[in-house]
């Protein structure tokens, strides 16, 4: 069963990764650090609102989380058992991790979809 | 006095120690002198009863790889000079089983070597009178570079996985695969998948990467095994978008 | 003749090394591996944090003005620092190792590494532009 899922859950971790290499940096220094800090003037809430109105920027947003998630859910998996030689948990840390993502994934679309 | 310098040699001799401990020597520095040479001095002048394995000396057989500093090295390749002052350790390479001072069982890797089939197969073998299989430069070009593989198994001391997972078939086997499924003439890269496509092949490795920082050949074979999840993870999705398609 | 037991002439006896728990520790390439693997901690806080941002956001404006408010606090702008250098540890580890996972063949020939590489550092400067643009016009 597992080694029959490994290839798509290895093709999420791998956009997930690409996803977060790409847009985490930019968003987590702007959101994190330049607006808090007052570097530059953070959006307003209006215009925040206005944004995730569009369609494309709720997709945008859902994908930006989930697939992060599944990358770090295979990410520390291996890291778990590799790393601190967890083999008798393989199951239960495989359900947690990917389990995990599956809730955010899911807290992700119920947000976005009652945003609009 | 002309100049020395030390090695921690570990020396494991089954029927007299319970397990593995250093000795130090002290062999002459020399230049142009490589571990290598320092071991075959201290095997002639110094301690006839030290293993070990060498042949070339030149970096072609594969034979002479050990721990040198904790990183594994061609000893024919590692000269003294890059260590100095030392003492310089050496060991049998990691995640082998010892079998007698630096020498290593190497059963284990030759099964998971003739498991991945590293010969080409094909469904139709021509007779001979009917020539050879032809291929253009740029069609040996794909594979060329995982062809260069001398099976010194210094990747296999390197990769972490190899230490952790037993069955792991480990860097160089993978690379091999990889070798015969981009080869023009061979026809099994299926077959291959099949037996790789699972926790001890391509999907337990972690891209760790120093499987391709240690070979002395330039093979990749972490490349080679990212590639081949990709063709892999490519292969899962089709047959899932297609089922009723070849498989 | 044999001093130990349970050594039988003519039969070998391995010695196997077990491998420690700490062995990302004992070796620089084993532990800025490691490093780069818990990178995704830090990818799964950041997904999360975002997550909350909306959260707040579709609970109306004080409950926004609440969120924006707290990440002012020095607990969560020392967390969004150390989350920051992970990740951009992992931007920079992913962009490098792409060649090596992805073989580009332009006309029959391979693309050098460092043009593939180098290509994903560009498109990531484009996209931080576009993204920097989009939440600051206004």
């Amino acid at each position: 069963m597992t080694e029959r899922l490994t290839p798509f859950l290895w093709i999420l971790f791998s956009l997930g990764g690409t996803i977060a290499a790409f847009l985490f940096p930019v968003h987590l220094f702007l959101g994190g650090l330049a607006f808090p800090l007052g570097w530059l003037d953070a959006p307003s809430y209006e215009a925040l609102r206005g944004l995730v109105q569009h369609p494309v920027v709720r997709l945008y947003l859902f994908v930006v989380i989930s697939l992060p998630l599944f990358h770090w859910a295979h990410r520390f998996r291996y890291t778990l058992y590799d790393g601190l030689q967890l083999y008798h948990l393989t199951v239960l840390i495989a359900v947690l991790c990917y389990g995990a993502a599956l809730v955010g994934t899911a807290v992700a679309a119920y947000t976005l979809w009652n945003l609009a | 006095m002309p100049p020395t310098i030390a090695l921690d040699v570990i020396r494991y001799r089954p029927e007299r120690n319970e397990e593995p401990s250093f000795q130090t020597y002290e062999v002459p520095f020399r230049d142009d002198w490589v571990v290598l040479d320092a071991l075959n001095y201290i095997k002639d002048w110094l301690d006839g009863s030290l293993s070990f394995r060498w042949s070339c000396r030149m970096g072609v057989c594969g034979s002479c790889g050990m721990m040198v500093n904790g990183q594994p090295k061609l000893t024919c390749a590692a000269y003294l000079s890059d260590h100095q002052p030392g003492p310089i350790r050496v060991e049998p390479l990691n995640y082998f089983p010892i079998v007698r001072d630096l020498v290593v069982d190497i059963t284990e890797f030759l099964r998971k070597l003739t498991k991945v089939k590293p010969w080409i197969i094909r469904d139709q073998v021509w007779p001979v009178e009917e020539g050879e299989y032809r291929q253009t430069p740029a069609q040996l070009d794909t594979y060329r570079q995982f062809s260069q593989c001398i099976n010194c198994m210094l990747c296999y001391a390197a990769c972490p996985i190899v230490g952790l997972e037993p069955e792991f078939v480990g860097p160089a086997a993978i690379a091999l695969a990889q070798r015969y499924n981009l080869d023009s003439r061979d026809e099994a890269a299926k077959q291959r998948l099949k037996i790789l496509s699972d926790h001890a092949g391509i999907w337990g490795c972690t891209f760790v990467g120093e499987c391709t920082q240690v070979c002395p050949k330039h093979v990749d074979p972490a490349g080679a095994i990212q590639q081949f999840k990709l063709t892999g993870a490519l292969d899962a999705l089709k047959s899932l978008l297609l089922p009723w398609g070849t498989r | 003749m044999s001093d130990l037991s349970h050594h039988t002439r003519y039969h070998p006896r391995w010695y196997r090394r077990r491998m420690s728990v700490w062995w990302w520790l004992k070796n620089r390439a084993y532990s800025k591996f490691v490093l780069r693997e818990l990178t995704s901690v830090f990818v799964a806080l950041f997904a999360i944090l975002f997550l909350w941002q909306l959260r707040a956001l579709a609970h109306g404006p004080d409950a926004y003005a609440q969120f924006t408010a707290r990440l002012k606090a020095p607990l969560f702008l020392t967390i969004d620092t150390v989350a920051f250098l992970f990740v951009l540890f992992h931007t920079i580890t992913w962009f490098n190792l792409t060649p090596t996972a992805m073989v580009v063949r332009v006309r029959g020939k391979r693309v050098p590494d460092k043009i593939v590489a180098g290509s994903n550092y560009i498109v990531w400067v484009l996209l931080s532009g576009i993204v920097a643009w989009i939440l600051t016009r206004g």
